[in-house]
């Protein structure tokens, strides 16, 4: 948002390559498995006329709390490894679980959380046995980005990364 | 205050009060699902208020931010809706003021994702998936509640009769609504009413509860006036700031 600084400009392909092996390793506050990268928040990595590094972080759920602690970590391991940079907030376009990548979402159903399916539907398959006989229990679940559901084969309940 | 900042600050204001009031609902609802059903949706709402709050900040331009104009302001200087500083009664009773407001945010959501103050869009936008995410919780409540037992359909409904005199305040255009929508910050509020009336509708229909007579009685809490109930929500909400100024967790 706001003006941005008119020469600013990108990375090098391998400092590039550097900073995203960095993100790579900020994980999801709370959601360990997935990092930075995988949660699709990270909009841009560039830098401004005064030479620092500037990080473009989207928002998820506008009531996660988790929002600021994703930029403190990101600005803490790039400022870690030499890279001293700042966070700007991106709102648009929005963020939404269609943001999340493919890895992401694998590593989701490897944890027990159901990754997102489309818009409005909800969880293909139970994490656990695979069974498609799924029920929700709650739209709303242990963090802002959750639902809860249980399935009917193993009648266990677990986590839906909420479809928004 | 430019109307643009005051339109502005009339939909943080809406969001950050109902935000409170849900909250009050933590620790007391009737079941875990609906202790953080409804803390998620107050989160939200709070989410939502910190941006439009920060906007309207910038806006005035007297270097407000978003804890002095949330902790900081009195009463008559607060500019929501009068719907949602009702207080929580029963279930019902909130379930009822959510779908009534939820359904008007969505409306309003989807109509300033267009506005010419591009913050605002970007937030709207957000927002939008939230508020329909929020109506489906809401409403699926008062389905429940409608099409459940006699006693809850016979509180279901007593909570609509009660709160009904509140929803013409959601679509009445006033001078400040005139000059936002000639500059397409955004939409007239009476603009809202027919995309309103068919969702709220909708859920009554499924809920089997009768939509309640119009009541001809304005309220004007975006103008600054309040019923009763505002001056003990605020009370509550920023003792805590006064006593402490500066506090930070």
């Amino acid at each position: 948002m706001g003006a941005q600084p008119a020469l600013a400009r990108d990375p090098a392909p391998e400092v590039r390559a550097r900073l995203e092996g960095i993100l790579a390793q900020v994980a999801d506050p709370e959601i360990p498995v997935l990092s930075v990268l995988d949660l699709g928040v990270i909009r841009h990595l560039r830098y401004r006329p005064d030479g620092r590094l500037e990080v473009g972080v989207a928002p998820t759920y506008s009531g996660c709390p988790a929002t600021a602690v994703i930029k403190a970590d990101v600005l803490r391991a790039l400022e870690s490894a030499g890279f001293p940079a700042v966070a700007v907030d991106v709102l648009s376009p929005p963020w939404s679980s269609d943001w999340l990548s493919e890895a992401g979402r694998r590593k989701l159903a490897a944890f027990g959380i159901a990754p997102p399916g489309r818009r409005g539907s909800g969880p293909a398959a139970c994490p656990r046995c695979g069974s498609a006989d799924v029920e929700r229990v709650s739209e709303f679940g242990s963090t802002p980005c959750k639902a809860l559901y249980r399935c009917g084969a193993c009648l266990e309940p677990f986590d839906y990364f909420k479809c928004l | 205050m430019t109307p643009h900042c005051r339109a502005v600050l009339r939909l943080a204001d809406s969001n950050l009060v109902l935000a409170q009031r849900l909250g009050e609902w933590v620790g007391h609802a009737p079941a875990l699902e609906e202790d953080l059903g409804l803390a998620n949706v107050s989160l939200d709402l709070l989410g939502q208020a910190r941006l439009l709050l920060a906007r309207a900040g910038e806006l005035e331009g007297r270097g407000r931010d978003e804890d002095a104009l949330a902790y900081l302001r009195e009463e008559h200087e607060f500019l929501n809706l009068t719907l949602v500083e009702q207080p929580n009664g029963d279930f019902a009773d909130t379930i009822a003021r959510q779908v009534l407001f939820d359904a008007w945010q969505l409306g309003l959501c989807e109509s300033l994702a267009a506005s010419s103050d591009a913050p605002l869009a970007a937030i709207a936008a957000k927002g939008r998936a939230e508020a329909s995410y929020h109506l489906r919780y809401s409403g699926g409540w008062l389905e429940r509640l409608g099409d459940g037992t006699a006693e809850s359909h016979e509180r279901a409904q007593r909570a609509l009769e009660k709160l009904w005199p509140f929803v013409n305040e959601l679509f009445a255009d006033d001078d400040v609504d005139r000059e936002v929508a000639e500059a397409r910050i955004a939409p007239l509020p009476s603009s809202l009413e027919k995309a309103w009336s068919a969702r709220v509708d909708a859920v009554l229909a499924a809920a089997t509860l009768a939509r309640p007579a119009p009541v001809p009685f304005p309220w004007f809490g975006k103008q600054g006036r309040h019923s009763e109930h505002l001056g003990y929500l605020l009370a509550e909400m920023q003792s805590l700031h006064r006593a402490h100024p500066g506090a930070t967790w």
